[in-house]
């Protein structure tokens, strides 16, 4: 049967049966790179383009509906447009840190992109770090965040910049802490071992109501994290007019906003991978046939299902929630989730020492 | 009351807020004093869109000059010509015919649910939601539509004429009105699933934005913005005009003083505008729709004031007369400038959200302040 998997090892073996192994390792690592720029545009646009769609069904409005058929090549069109725009630099900005603030971003998106399963051995890099590697590199998102926000020379911008700052370096702490929960019920940072371990049912299921909390943490911080509603401090478009990409035009501002929606589809494939066994099929103990059925079901289906619903719960929040004050925001995660989060951790621990989880 | 300007000090952060801000729904400029995200104060800078309409108005007839004051506070066009139109019949002791009176009542009425509908979307927009701006349009249409074909325009009517109304209601106006209740009674639950009862909203509004009573009336702010302080302001039950005595209706007050008082005072008095559209739907008397008038008005020398309640508060037109058939003299006395000059009392101290909050609930609009 064709799958991700299989066209990735028949590659491979098409790969090593014609060159030397160096060189087939050189190609393979170019044909990854290739891959994951292209995922990322693709993301974008399909991000993008749902995100529209989504917003008009909640708005009780169309959406796009002109371009392609019901408007789903809107936002290839507009990608288009943002490429042929010129590349503005206003005057008095940081001319170096202006310009590689939007390429941090970006680049940051797609190092994140590495350690995703998106099918059954389907993986760019399953290092035994991953859940750390995630953590550590989706924390510099924020650098590209200031350093737009600061060589911008515009108050807006900068007040952006410094409300994100504050933002993403406080609610890493509660989706670090939301993250370990899983780490600690696995007993294993390798995001392979915890799809694995999901084997029989997937940790929402089966570590009872602390990690029913903890996923709901995970999904507030990781909203906060991803500046999206209702935490879009940042650019607070009725505050800051845009915030911190208020002077950026053309493709710079394509490439913050390409990188908004992948973070948005990396956070939420962490999520779905973390609590809902990722690219692992529905299965329930011991019941092999529903678990046979389940498995008929090609297993990057059941990740990007998983995936596209959360994505589609965080557009939710941004569609239906007003949008919170700074040192609200602020109170909510030192005030409420982090000590929740602190004491779920220790009753996810005593779970998994006594070993009462399913 | 007033603070001296430009008290900034070493470390402050000035931002022009506008004339381009899509906050300021309109060409309103502030000039933020920021400390951090703290406010240290807010200073309005008026004037880019006057079109000195007083002026413009002493060139006019005074049949004419009631068609520009529907640019003023464009979002109550109805009650601005409604409230010209008196100032007019005031001066020839014009009786309006009861058919007229009601066609009026019913016309502002229309035009304040309308104001609070648009009001509601944007003012949720300014916190980050933008679904209700939708959901309120949603409604507002239908109104629009309704006053389209009675009045052949959707925002700047020129409904009202001295001594009655232009035309006579479109014959399917009734049953457009009654339909519109029945769907708007279907809708309005949504708003506080949507907006009113959520947490997040709450948080923002409560406890911020605050001006006492007294500071209210020193202020000179009328409308919702005094009632949310408790101050009974509302023109139609204080100096009642036209049939709004004989009806039955509440004046919305609210004692919290805050942000979300003011809120809830714009919630409430929808309803009550609908309880009088109900009142009067089935009750239209027959008549003229028009009083008699002479074809060139001329009012007799002297100085003549009315006053009406918009959506925004209270609207005075001040004309003084030397007896031509143009005003010597016409003065407006718009809600929303006093409203604003309220703002820095407002937010002083809070955050800027807060003053994002706090403009949203004064429900200002822009061309009504500079005329």
């Amino acid at each position: 049967m064709w799958s991700l998997s299989n066209i990735a090892a028949n590659i491979d073996q098409w790969l090593n049966a014609n060159m030397s192994p160096t060189w087939a390792l050189i190609v393979e690592m170019v044909i990854a790179g290739v891959a994951v720029i292209g995922l990322f545009a693709a993301l974008g646009l399909v991000l993008v383009i749902m995100e529209r769609k989504v917003s008009a069904w909640i708005q009780i409005r169309l959406g796009p509906n002109r371009v392609g058929p019901k408007g789903m090549l809107q936002s290839l069109a507009d990608t288009l447009k943002l490429l042929v725009k010129e590349g503005m630099t206003p005057g008095g900005a940081d001319k170096l840190l202006f310009n590689v603030a939007p390429f941090v971003a970006m680049i940051v998106a797609m190092l994140l992109l590495a350690p995703i399963a998106f099918a059954k051995d389907f993986q760019l890099w399953d290092l035994n770090i991953g859940v750390l590697y995630i953590s550590a590199v989706s924390s510099i998102s924020v650098i590209s965040i200031l350093m737009a926000g600061w060589a911008s020379n515009n108050k807006y911008s900068l007040l952006g910049a410094m409300r994100s700052g504050a933002q993403i370096v406080s609610y890493e702490l509660s989706a670090g802490l939301a993250v370990l929960a899983i780490v600690v019920l696995t007993g294993s940072l390798r995001i392979s071992d915890i799809i694995q371990a999901q084997e029989n049912g997937w940790w929402l299921f089966k570590g009872h109501i602390p990690v029913i909390i903890a996923f709901i943490i995970f999904i507030i911080a990781v909203t906060a994290e991803t500046n999206r509603a209702p935490f879009d401090l940042a650019e607070a478009e009725s505050e800051l007019t845009a915030g911190f990409h208020t002077e950026y035009s053309g493709m710079k501002f394509a490439l913050f906003f390409l990188a908004e929606y992948v973070n948005v589809f990396i956070v939420c494939a962490i999520g779905a991978t973390l609590f809902l066994g990722g690219w692992m099929p529905f299965h329930i103990g011991n019941w092999h046939a529903f678990n046979g059925v389940m498995d008929w079901i090609p297993s990057s289906v059941w990740f990007f299902g998983k995936t596209f619903f959360l994505i589609f719960v965080i557009m939710w929040f941004r569609w239906t929630f007003p949008r919170l004050r700074i040192d609200q925001l602020l109170n909510l995660e030192w005030k409420y989730l982090l000590p929740i989060s602190m004491f779920n951790l220790l009753l996810v621990t005593l779970i998994a020492i006594m070993g009462w989880h399913f | 009351m007033f603070e001296e300007v430009g008290t900034t000090t070493e470390g402050d952060l000035i931002i022009n807020m506008g004339p381009q801000h899509p906050a300021t729904h309109g060409v309103l400029h502030l000039v933020v004093t920021l400390n951090g995200e703290t406010i240290k104060n807010v200073e309005p800078h008026l004037g880019y869109i006057h079109r000195s309409i007083e002026k413009m108005c002493e060139s006019l007839t005074y049949r004419q000059f009631i068609y520009v004051t529907s640019r003023m506070d464009y979002l109550s066009a109805h009650i601005n010509n409604h409230a010209c139109a008196m100032c007019v019949e005031k001066g020839l002791q014009l009786e309006v015919p009861p058919r007229a009176q009601v066609i009026r009542v019913l016309m502002d009425e229309l035009t304040r649910l309308a104001s609070h509908e648009l009001w509601w979307g944007a003012m949720a927009m300014d916190l980050g939601a933008f679904t209700p701006f939708f959901h309120a349009f949603r409604e507002r249409e239908v109104i629009n539509d309704i006053m389209e074909e009675t009045c052949g325009a959707r925002l700047t009517m020129n409904y009202m004429v001295p001594g009655g109304v232009m035309h006579d209601l479109h014959p399917n106006f009734q049953q457009r009105v009654k339909d519109f209740l029945q769907l708007y009674k279907r809708k309005i639950h949504e708003y506080d699933e949507l907006v009113t009862g959520n947490i997040i909203f709450q948080n923002r509004m409560k406890g911020v934005g605050i001006i006492s009573p007294e500071d209210v009336i020193s202020y000179g702010c009328t409308g919702p913005v005094a009632r949310g302080s408790g101050v009974s302001s509302d023109v139609r039950k204080l100096y009642p005009y036209e049939i709004y005595d004989k009806l039955e209706f509440d004046e919305v007050l609210e004692d919290g003083c805050d942000s979300f008082a003011r809120y809830m005072v714009r919630i409430r008095e929808m309803q009550q505008s609908v309880r009088i559209i109900e009142q009067l739907i089935d009750n239209i008397p027959d008549g003229e729709f028009q009083a008699k008038t002479k074809a060139v008005l001329k009012l007799p020398k002297g100085e003549f004031y009315s006053k009406a309640e918009t959506a925004r508060g209270e609207l005075g037109v001040y004309i003084v007369s030397e007896g031509g058939t143009t005003p010597y003299r016409i003065k407006f006395r718009s809600p929303g400038f006093s409203n604003l000059s309220a703002l820095n009392h407002l937010v002083k101290g809070g955050k800027i959200g807060d003053l994002i909050a706090a403009m949203g609930t004064l429900d200002l609009v822009i061309p009504d302040i500079d005329r």
